[in-house]
């Protein structure tokens, strides 16, 4: 959250529903492009729910259970359950193509959550290995997307250190994870902006991003059109709370391998 | 649904009763709670939180609407929390409860008066500040860090 201090105490009234108006539209415009904003919103809303679950009182009357028994009694539940296959075996395999699948799946299980949306509608039997298989993939995917993990870039010797960027994207799931190295600091008040410049149509804004003290960064999993077809990704310097559009030249720039 | 109810009803009766203060009203937010629950399963993702802190919160955000009479502002489905403990048992929810108790306890008046208004009264923070007659920064920061503070009592 340091990178966005200015919101901080935004985001404390955001959690609770007492910010409004233009300030609210301020808010929700940049947490579409912050991914750590949009994290430390989760954060405080578990904050207010430790406050929610200080309320004490009475129990609810025996007409309450039996009033809502009979209205679900008589609504059909349409209940929405993905499957998706996970075998234990696809992470074994070394290098950035398991890095990303593991990533991708990943992110994806942070967006979908697939199996756990079973939790209620069946066991929780099932839950509880989906948690596991969740933690299992958070540590895999620690090392390369936490900011205090160490990154080092290797590259041929006596090449000085390059900006490097890593774009793995996932149309289906629509999934992105886009690592950084080497960036160059940043003047104040301004970021890095990912695009995503689709094979039709104007670059879509993937995420803002600032570099740590060591010139790494990463973007998991940015707001983004669904089943977007990808030309290339590229990144221009934006003021801090990101652009719509590209206002500046592109920096960097990769097609599709 | 009637095992899910008779683990969490009353945590959410709980809650609405605190806001509304009226037991007709609370009967209504709790029943229109399950019924979501029921009709949107998915709409809870037990990957970020235990699903008693989800119930509260969305339970608190309708019952808010409630008090103020507006449509609601919040889906249920983007209500996401981060909050590690499982509270399914009602000895560790009371557990939670008295801690959260005692650090709103150990706070300044000023920053817990502005926390239990903007929460259970709904009020945003040009209300709080009118109401108080303290600057609207003032304002957001007692919030912040009364939040902040009842984090830290977690983390300890």
């Amino acid at each position: 959250m340091t990178e966005h201090e200015q919101y901080a105490e935004d985001l404390a009234l955001y959690a609770m529903d007492a910010l409004r108006g233009e300030e609210r539209a301020r808010l929700d415009q940049h947490l579409a492009t912050c991914a750590a904003c949009r994290l430390e919103l989760e954060q405080l809303r578990g904050d207010t729910a430790l406050l929610a679950l200080s309320a004490a009182g009475p129990r609810p009357p025996q007409r309450a259970r039996q009033r809502l028994l009979e209205a679900v009694a008589r609504e059909p539940r349409v209940s929405v359950l993905e499957q998706t296959s996970t075998g234990r075996g696809w992470w074994g395999w070394l290098g950035w193509v398991a890095t990303a699948a593991v990533l991708i799946l990943a992110a994806s299980f942070w967006r979908e959550n697939v199996t756990l949306k079973e939790t209620l509608a069946s066991a929780s039997s099932q839950a509880a290995e989906s948690k596991r298989q969740l933690e299992e993939l958070r540590q895999i995917a620690a090392p390369i997307i936490e900011p205090e993990a160490q990154r080092v870039t290797l590259v041929a010797a006596r090449t000085p250190p390059q900006p490097q960027g890593k774009a793995f994207y996932l149309r289906k799931r629509n999934s992105l994870v886009f690592l950084a190295n080497n960036m160059p600091a940043l003047p104040p008040r301004k970021a890095y902006e990912l695009w995503l410049i689709p094979t039709s149509g104007n670059p879509i804004p993937a995420g803002v991003f600032k570099p740590d003290a060591h010139g790494s960064a990463t973007v998991v999993n940015p707001p983004l059109p669904p089943g977007t077809e990808v030309k290339a990704f590229a990144i221009t310097v934006e003021n801090e709370a990101g652009s719509p559009a590209p206002t500046s030249p592109i920096l960097m720039m990769g097609a599709g391998e | 649904m009637a095992e899910l109810y008779d683990r969490y009803s009353s945590v959410v009766y709980a809650v609405a009763l605190r806001v509304l203060g009226d037991t007709g009203a609370a009967e209504d937010v709790l029943q229109e709670v399950f019924l979501q629950l029921w009709r949107n399963p998915s709409a809870f993702d037990a990957a970020r939180g235990s699903l008693a802190s989800w119930l509260a919160v969305v339970t608190r955000n309708r019952a808010i609407d409630s008090l103020r009479k507006r449509r609601p502002e919040t889906d249920i489905e983007d209500v996401v929390l981060s909050v590690a403990p499982d509270l399914a048992a009602e000895a560790d929810r009371a557990r939670v409860a008295e801690k959260v108790r005692g650090a709103l306890g150990g706070m300044a008046a000023a920053q817990r008066s502005a926390l239990e208004m903007a929460y259970w009264q709904g009020m945003s923070h040009s209300e709080i500040a009118e109401k108080t007659g303290e600057p609207l920064g003032t304002v957001k920061t007692r919030i912040r860090a009364g939040l902040m503070a009842l984090r830290k009592a977690f983390q300890t």
